[in-house]
């Protein structure tokens, strides 16, 4: 077997860092180890935690870590932050709220930027949940970029999704219920100690009425305030028992699919993207149709064609 | 395959001031970096770890307490104990100039004291991190 597959399934954390680099960099060495980590995966609990910036998502992150620790699960965290789309860089800070995990040998965190991916993911994320599962961890907790109304993407990878808001949104719920509304399977009123909450949890569990009226089950509203570890127990209890939902219904089994196909997907997107994009033949000559469609010597579906053409025979 | 540098900003100590910390984050953010940022009172054993979990290319830590003799050079000792080797240590803030010679020694590949411009460090960064 492969060196740094070998040390992943061992849980050795500095082969897991690194190998999560290489996905990241689409560095070849990545695909190799990939390879082989697939089969001893499967087993950990995906939870997306998505909402609204300044929710207070970190520090329920936190929060719920320190719950799963007592009951001895080892927990893996996906801290997604925005990349400037132009210098390229990224300031990733949920560390920060998450100081005192650090020492923990049974928590590993990773902080990383989109890198050009909308939707609130970053493209190597199915990766690092491969990677993590199969060093052993239970849960992996994965934090999205602040959403606001497209950035529901993390459905495609959680078995469970937590949606975070916070009191006093008023009509905002109205504006991103479209989309973010829609995926929760847990709606969490996080700062619950400040004004508003109640009017908050009953526009909320309002629309959860219109949502689940025919469905079997129906999304919980819990209040949080994570910073002083109120209503934590209620959300990991919510989590357990969605995850019991999930198995019983089947639905497990139709996420666990969707994931595999948004994967698959993801790096057939990524391979033909270099293909096109890096091989230096295509890129000359993407060039030079750009300069030709500039021109008006060509049109741009007609240059599309001619670049697909060269890929498709 | 695309590269990124990764660098860990720290703030080791009793230290609150963390002004010129976030300033060359954001700078190395906006040179196409990613800025991991911890906060503030970190220990040596919570930088190495955190450098490892992260993997990041550059480890900078910021110092304005005077301490920066045991603090900076326990975050060396650390990772030479750790056997990591592929990490260059940067320290910022207030360093005397006769202590520079001696934090280099140690492992600080680099030091930047005040009035240091940003583009300086992140020249510094492309340098000497291994691409």
């Amino acid at each position: 077997m492969n060196e740094i597959a070998a040390n992943v399934l061992k849980g050795e954390p500095r082969s897991i860092a690194r190998l999560i680099s290489y996905a990241e960099n689409g560095d070849v060495k990545a695909s190799k180890a990939m390879k082989e980590i697939h089969f001893s995966t499967g087993k950990a609990h995906v939870v997306g935690i998505t909402g609204v910036m300044g929710g207070g998502k970190s520090t329920l992150i936190c929060e719920i870590t320190r719950e799963f620790r007592k009951k001895g699960k080892k927990v893996g965290i996906i801290a997604i932050d925005p990349t400037s789309p132009f210098s390229g860089g990224a300031l990733l800070g949920d560390r920060v709220r998450m100081m005192e995990l650090t020492m923990d040998k049974g928590v590993f965190i990773r902080s990383m930027g989109t890198r050009g991916m909308l939707g609130g993911l970053t493209s190597a994320v199915y990766d690092v949940v491969e990677i993590l599962d199969a060093s052993g961890k239970d849960i992996i907790l994965i934090e999205t970029v602040g959403v606001g109304q497209a950035e529901v993407d993390v459905i495609k990878i959680a078995d469970t999704t937590l949606v975070v808001l916070v009191p006093g949104l008023g009509d905002s719920i109205q504006a991103i219920k479209a989309g973010v509304m829609e995926i929760a399977d847990i709606f969490i009123i996080n700062k619950a100690d400040k004004s508003g909450v109640d009017q908050t949890v009953a526009e909320v569990e309002s629309l959860v009425d219109l949502e689940c009226s025919n469905k079997e089950r129906r999304t919980p509203v819990i209040k949080t305030i994570a910073k002083e570890n109120n209503g934590i127990t209620e959300v990991i209890n919510r989590i357990e028992e969605h995850k019991k939902y999930l198995k019983i219904s089947k639905e497990f089994d139709i996420k666990r699919k969707k994931r595999y196909e948004a994967e698959l997907v993801e790096i057939i997107r990524k391979r033909l993207m270099n293909f096109i994009f890096d091989e230096s033949k295509f890129k000359d000559g993407i060039e030079l149709l750009i300069d030709q469609i500039y021109n008006k010597e060509i049109d741009p579906y007609s240059a599309a064609d001619k670049i697909l053409g060269k890929i498709l025979k | 395959m695309n590269k990124k540098i990764r660098v860990l900003i720290a703030k080791p100590g009793l230290d609150g001031h963390d002004r010129g910390a976030k300033i060359v984050a954001r700078a190395l953010r906006n040179a196409g970096m990613e800025v991991i940022y911890t906060g503030l009172h970190q220990t040596a054993e919570m930088i190495v770890e955190t450098a490892i979990q992260e993997d990041v290319d550059v480890i900078g830590l910021s110092l304005l307490s005077g301490a920066h003799m045991t603090l900076f050079t326990d975050v060396t000792k650390l990772l030479k104990e750790k056997n990591i080797e592929d990490i260059i240590v940067l320290g910022g803030g207030i360093i005397p100039e006769q202590d520079i010679p001696k934090l280099k020694k140690e492992g600080i590949t680099g030091v930047f004291g005040p009035g240091t411009h940003t583009e300086e460090i992140i020249e510094f960064i492309h340098k000497n991190v291994k691409s």
